[in-house]
């Protein structure tokens, strides 16, 4: 069992850290801000979910997991604002005159 | 692998120091700097100076960093006229001799430390359970080196007062900064009013867990103090005003207290910041509880900056 468990934390891990190159090499290669930042919250926030799934079962104790968890949503929220900030601060410098 | 990885985030902040010495560009170089802070924290969550770390992210990173982007807004008239001034060939040289000296000067004394390391850590732990807390950082913070943490506490109140003596006459005793104006509607208003409670639930549980796990004020006010400018800058509450006699008794409470308990020790213990027996843990969390309100405020007032606008003159 705990291998199977271990197995799946190894293969979760590692489609995280996959998504998040994905994410990084959008952020290089992408053409404009916008897309750049598609390519960062989109990826990375996949990234990270499926690290922290990955290690919810190593974890000892309720407490610890739920702490991961409160990681996962606070970065997920804090991500997703300061993207629209950064996209509305850009779209503002864009449409000026 | 673990080595392999270690010398990679070597490598990387090593070379984000360089780049954020050359950037030509203020900004850039703040970026680089917030992220060299955060890189750090990594490194001594590695050395498992998980206090450390999270000092360094907060107020390393993330306060001095605000601090600095602050400072480049207000730099950015003048940064184009900056840029184009480039030093002489003599005072590059001697900037690179002393910089490349004190470097070598560090490196060497790091060579030279004798082995074993000088430490006092085995005198410390035996006599930590008579501190009554069980997080030696915070045992060494407040009973056995508590003088250096007063002597902090004071020269962050007098830093606040030298900010404030940048006031105009006209705005003494006013508001700092400007009023943020923000869509009442916008993602910044949600995020100030969706994130503060949390914010200041996290900040205290780190503010209490520090008696016996990584954690502790200084931690704890640097949230707080963000959760506070974060309301400010999506415009829901405006900066307070720097003559309200409840914000300067705040700022003050702290230092205070701490010289009151110190004081205490000389009748009680026999030396000034003595505790007497048994009593150390409940002195330690009276000094705590001061030392709280004034470390947010002064790291938020900090970040205000000087008062600019609504004096009493």
């Amino acid at each position: 069992m705990s291998r199977l468990l271990d197995l799946f934390s190894i293969v979760a891990i590692a489609a995280g850290a996959f998504f998040y190159l994905a994410g990084t090499v959008g952020l290089l290669r992408f053409p404009d801000a916008y897309s750049r930042l598609h390519a960062l919250t989109k990826a990375d926030n996949l990234g990270l979910v499926l690290v922290v799934i990955g290690l919810l079962p190593q974890v000892d104790g309720v407490l610890m997991a739920l702490k991961l968890l409160l990681v996962w949503l606070l970065v997920m929220l804090s991500s997703a604002a300061v993207a629209q900030l950064i996209a509305r601060s850009v779209r503002r410098k864009d449409t000026r005159p | 692998m673990t080595t392999v990885a270690s010398g990679a985030v070597v490598l990387l902040l090593l070379w984000l120091a360089l780049w954020t010495v050359v950037a030509r560009d203020a900004f850039l170089a703040v970026a680089g700097f917030v992220v060299y802070g955060l890189l750090l924290a990594l490194v001594w969550v590695r050395l498992a100076g998980i206090d450390v770390a999270l000092t360094e992210a907060a107020i390393g990173g993330g306060l001095t960093g605000a601090l600095l982007l602050g400072a480049v807004g207000r730099l950015r008239g003048t940064e184009s006229a900056a840029a184009t001034e480039i030093a002489g060939v003599g005072t590059r040289a001697v900037a690179a001799l002393l910089a490349v000296g004190v470097t070598a000067a560090l490196v060497l004394g790091v060579l030279m430390l004798p082995e074993p390391v000088p430490t006092l850590a085995p005198l410390v732990v035996p006599n930590l359970p008579a501190t009554g807390v069980a997080n030696p950082i915070t045992g060494v913070l407040l009973a056995f080196r508590a003088l250096d943490t007063l002597l902090e506490a004071i020269v962050l109140v007098i830093a606040l007062i030298g900010v404030w003596s940048f006031a105009p006459d006209r705005a003494w005793g006013g508001r700092p900064g400007p009023h943020y104006q923000a869509d009442p509607d916008g993602i910044l208003a949600y995020l100030a009013r969706l994130l503060p409670p949390l914010g200041i639930v996290i900040g205290l549980y780190l503010f209490w867990a520090g008696a016996d796990h990584p954690g502790g004020k200084f931690q704890a006010a640097t949230i707080l103090a963000a959760m506070w400018m974060l309301v400010q800058m999506a415009g829901l509450a405006d900066s307070p005003r720097t003559d309200h006699r409840g914000l300067r008794a705040g700022i003050v409470i702290g230092p205070l207290a701490f010289i009151a308990v110190g004081v205490l020790g000389l009748w009680t213990a026999g030396a000034f910041l003595a505790y007497p027996e048994g009593w150390a843990k409940p002195l330690i969390v009276v000094i705590e509880v001061a030392l709280l309100p004034t470390l947010t405020l002064v790291l938020a007032l900090l970040m205000n900056g000087p008062p600019s606008r609504g004096g009493t003159r």
